[in-house]
């Protein structure tokens, strides 16, 4: 990996748990990853894996019972885990970012786009009105609103579901955030206006050298927005590296089995209709997480340490893979 | 595969009056508003073929599934199952004998089993509703074992134990929730499935079993898919032919290989074009213009003309039919004029 | 019935924890087996006229100077005895309560489900008769019910029909929540795909709204149910107390509490009073055991 410029976001051993009165159910059990700036981190996992829950934690808003049990979750090198409400909520709004999946409710139906764009900045940057509306005119530009003059002063319900969402970017970017965290942000969207929200995120990612998390379930928007991806099973890292790496070169088995599982389209008629990789079970509930490896009882290739002991994420070629396949053998790559 | 259309849709269309209530209209001087989900779509589904009917959101591929189940019934058009006409909302007796030899599977898994009901009896419903007719018409008694071990053989089928008869939806993800959807739409033993999106609310990996489980069903059962999709992926995986639907209208329809290989109208260009690019091989796509324009009020002449690179005046302003070029039609002035 | 699974089920375990649900459920089970077991707890049969002794009538309760213990709560007018009168008294409302709180229920659901199932004409029409209802307040609905039933009907029938127009009036004025809570959740339940299962499979819609959908609408209804007895019970108090509930000769909690409010301010307290604590530790405990119920149902309606 080498000396990488100062990471925005580092998330260190995170584990979050609910107790219930049937006993404490973990829900992330100690993951770690960090985001550079300019970089699109995508957290990919099915439901259940812990993703969404990852974005709530570091955004700050864990609702009780869950909580942090352990772990470090620093902003630009300063602890946020452990922050008194009022100091959260100033750091949530200046210096991290929301995008959430659905832009109906995500934006106030009473306010115009444009109340609400500048009472954001107003909060978070002293500025006075008129240069709040200027910024805010020059954000919907930017975020690709044609004609922002005309649009700023409607109402949410008079956009698309596309342009919904692009004003719901706008308004995560206005207080200039280090950080963003989009959950599934084109996941309620057509597949064509997924295409133009994917090429908007990574542009802004790039222009304004702001980290992005992009939690989602979806493959194949990680392959075209995210520099790396780090793939989540029952609360813990199965496999994180470059998207191309993971994607073309699985290390993982869960990962391997994930790629081949999914519909890809091929021209050739012969592979057409062959059946999909299948992988048999189901992911487990948090009441019921194999010891070990989590992922052993569904794995064709698992043995006995796999039963026993849990790997952790160690470094195979250019993906830190958690898998005891890689710890029999040398380093070398797959 | 023997070619005789089991399922024959002709210029099929179904409106839903959306006017605002009737006051509100007098005293704004506003007109009745109609919402053509469907207009006017043709097309055939052969005996033992998968056709896909693929589209984004609004487009009217759900709303043809449930004309076709009988859910809704159609403003106009007529719809053929076996040759025998089920579009008549006047011939309800008949068109329920035919009826049942089609099944439904549904999208949401959470909301298509009734949370109140054991497995078991969400199972067997087709069974108790046939046979109650049939014995009402001097057929034989609905007997508990044997709809027990029909019950049994059906969950065996998809992948359940027998043992989960006795358990209550909730208790079952959504991959196994769509399972025993499955089992209660074979449990009438149809030789039609409509499947409305099956597999597009769950996870990836739970997707490929059901799809590969239904493709398996198929060809064991000899069954016949209307399969509607959003993903491309997905259908590219099932389909043996393919429709493409936009703002109601049917705009292409082809072998799926042909599709894929050649696309003919713009839109399925522009959507396959969409399609994420898992194979990282660099694919430049070319940017996609605008958004999918009101359903209430489409554009004139060809629906997609706003949108598409080729459009000139003809497609501004006169709408474009479906022409055939042997297996494959498309309604696009640009590729009847042979300018694409 | 598994009582295991019932007793680890989560609302056994809200119940175990709430104090406020533990005493009220205490408190109307007393309430209940009270009335219930009347004939064999009460000293006394005070609807027996001939076991009247006018002699012992305003003797005070037992523990003030002049009482005897053989009348625990002292006797009114007639010389019934307070406490026989409070149990029977308490039979008569309960009855009357829960008869009407099921007539009310049986005919709210099934017009709520018609309505949002069937909609058009039919869900415009029962609902608009629902308004105009609701624009008038229960009581006198159920004044208007009654004094229409007494004149209509002969007047020497009035004792024996008194208490089941009694519980058609209560009832009658209390059936539109029912109707708009059902047919409010009817209208979410028809759209989810089960139902739309249910009619691909060709289940005529009578079927579908009492097998598929009244089992899922029915939630609500029960914390409905559970407070409308409390309302139920005040009501038949409350035209008791006006004179005309129940009849004079089988008098309910209400009308005791009307009897002995003549002879409160000359000194016999005890007539109005004790009646008046049971009613209201009665209809105390029925609101507590239904407004823990209902937050005890919320988290999973949500």
């Amino acid at each position: 990996m080498g000396a990488a410029p100062a990471m925005i976001l580092e998330v260190k051993n995170l584990k979050i748990e609910f107790p219930t009165r049937h006993g404490t159910l973990v829900a992330v059990d100690g993951i770690s990853f960090s985001i550079a700036p300019g970089e699109v981190l995508g957290v990919v996992g099915e439901s259940g894996a812990g993703k969404s829950l990852t974005g709530t934690a570091v955004i700050g808003l864990l609702e009780p019972p869950g909580r942090i049990a352990a772990g470090e979750i620093l902003l630009e090198g300063e602890r946020i885990d452990n922050l008194p409400h009022e100091a959260l909520r100033r750091v949530r709004g200046r210096r991290i970012g929301a995008i959430f999946q659905d832009p109906l409710t995500s934006l106030n139906p009473l306010y115009t786009v444009g109340e609400q764009l500048v009472e954001t900045i107003r909060t978070h940057l002293n500025v006075g009105a008129a240069e709040a509306r200027h910024r805010a005119l020059a954000l919907l530009r930017e975020v690709g609103i044609q004609a922002p003059e005309a649009r700023i002063d409607h109402y949410p319900h008079q956009f698309s579901g596309g342009m919904r969402q692009r004003v719901v970017i706008a308004l995560a970017l206005c207080a200039e955030p280090r950080l963003i965290i989009a959950d599934e942000p084109t996941t309620a969207l057509d597949v064509s206006i997924q295409a133009q929200i994917i090429q908007l995120l990574k542009k802004l990612a790039r222009e304004h050298g702001t980290a992005v998390m992009l939690i989602t379930h979806d493959m194949g928007v990680i392959a075209e927005t995210a520099d790396r991806v780090a793939v989540l099973y029952a609360g813990r890292i199965a496999e994180i590296g470059p998207v191309r790496e993971v994607i073309r070169a699985a290390r993982h088995p869960y990962t391997a089995g994930l790629m081949g599982s999914i519909p890809k389209i091929r021209v050739a008629s012969a592979r057409m209709h062959a059946p999909l990789v299948q992988i048999d079970g189901a992911m487990p509930r948090l009441n019921a997480i194999p010891t070990g490896c989590a992922f052993h009882p569904r794995c064709g290739k698992s043995f006995e340490r796999c039963r026993t002991e849990r790997p952790e994420p160690r470094p195979v070629g250019s993906n830190l893979t958690a898998c005891w396949l890689y710890d029999e053998r040398t380093a070398a790559p797959a | 595969m023997t070619n005789a259309p089991l399922l024959r849709l002709e210029d099929v269309g179904r409106a839903f009056d959306v006017s605002r209530p009737w006051l509100n209209r007098v005293l704004e001087g506003a007109s009745r508003q109609l919402l053509h989900a469907v207009d006017g779509v043709t097309f055939e589904v052969r005996k033992g073929e998968t056709f896909a009917l693929v589209g984004e959101s609004g487009c009217g591929k759900s709303t043809i599934a449930r004309l076709i189940v009988g859910l809704y019934a159609p403003s106009r058009g007529r719809i053929e199952f076996d040759g025998v006409e089920i579009s008549d909302p006047q011939a309800k007796s008949a068109t329920a004998k035919i009826r049942r030899r089609m099944q439904m599977i549904f999208q949401d898994p959470y909301a298509s089993l009734n949370p109140r009901w054991r497995v078991r009896d969400i199972v067997a419903e087709p069974i108790r509703v046939h046979k109650e007719r049939a014995r009402r018409v001097g057929g034989l008694a609905a007997d508990g074992t044997q709809i027990a071990v029909r019950v049994a053989e059906l969950l065996r089928q998809v992948g359940l134990a027998p043992e989960d008869g006795e358990k209550y939806p909730h208790e079952f993800s959504g991959g196994q929730r769509q399972r025993i959807s499955i089992a209660r739409a074979l449990s009438g033993s149809p030789e039609f499935l409509v499947c409305d999106e099956p597999t597009s609310a769950l996870d990836v990996s739970v997707q490929a079993q059901i799809l590969n489980l239904m493709s398996e069903l198929q060809s064991r059962l000899g069954l016949t898919y209307l399969f509607i999709s959003h993903n491309l992926a997905v259908v590219s995986h099932v389909a043996d032919r393919i429709g493409v639907m936009y703002l109601g209208r049917l705009v292409e329809i082809a072998d799926a290989e042909e599709l894929f290989a050649r696309p003919r109208h713009p839109y399925t260009r522009m959507l396959l074009d969409a399609v994420p690019d898992l194979e990282m091989s660099g694919r430049q796509r070319t940017p996609v213009a605008g958004e999918v324009p009101n359903p209430l009020s489409p554009p004139a002449g060809c629906a997609f003309h706003p949108r598409c690179p080729h459009a000139n005046d003809r497609c501004r302003s006169e709408r474009p039919n479906l022409i055939w070029h042997g297996e494959t039609a498309s309604a696009c002035h640009a590729v009847e004029e042979n300018r694409i | 019935m598994n009582f295991r699974r019932i007793w680890n089920s989560d609302l056994a375990y809200s119940f175990r924890r709430s104090p406020v649900a533990i005493t009220a459920a205490v408190l109307t089970v007393i309430c209940v087996g009270g009335a219930l077991l009347a004939p064999w707890l009460a000293p006394q049969n005070p609807f027996d006229a001939a076991s009247l002794d006018l002699d012992k009538a305003f003797a005070p309760p037992a523990w003030v100077a002049e009482g005897a213990t053989e009348y625990p709560l002292g006797t009114d007018d007639q010389g019934r005895d307070i406490l026989s009168t409070i149990l029977y008294g308490a039979r008569i409302s309960l009855g009357v309560g829960v008869a009407a709180v099921l007539f009310a229920l049986v005919l709210g659901v099934t017009l709520g489900l018609l309505s949002g199932y069937l909609g058009g004409r039919l869900d415009a029409v029962i609902m608009r008769i629902a308004d105009v209802q609701l624009s008038f307040p229960a009581i006198l609905i159920a004044l208007l019910v009654d004094g229409v039933a007494r004149v209509a009907l002969p007047a020497n029938s009035h004792d024996e029909i008194a208490i089941p127009v009694l519980i058609f009036a209560i009832g009658i004025s209390g059936w539109v929540q029912y109707a708009r809570t059902v047919r409010g959740s009817t209208l979410v339940e028809k759209n989810k795909e089960y139902v739309q299962a249910a009619r691909v499979i060709g289940r005529p819609p009578f079927a579908i709204m009492l097998r598929h959908v009244l089992p899922n609408v029915m939630g609500p209804v029960l914390v409905i149910a559970t407070i409308h007895i409390a309302t139920a019970i005040i009501t038949e108090a409350t035209l008791s107390f006006l004179g005309v509930g129940v009849p004079p000769t089988k008098p309910s909690l209400g009308t005791l509490i009307r009897i002995g409010n003549e002879f409160l301010l000359s000194g016999e307290w005890w007539i109005t009073v004790f009646p008046g604590v049971a009613l209201v530790l009665l209809v105390l405990a029925v609101n507590l055991l239904g407004d823990w119920l209902r937050d005890a149902l919320n988290p999973r309606l949500r």
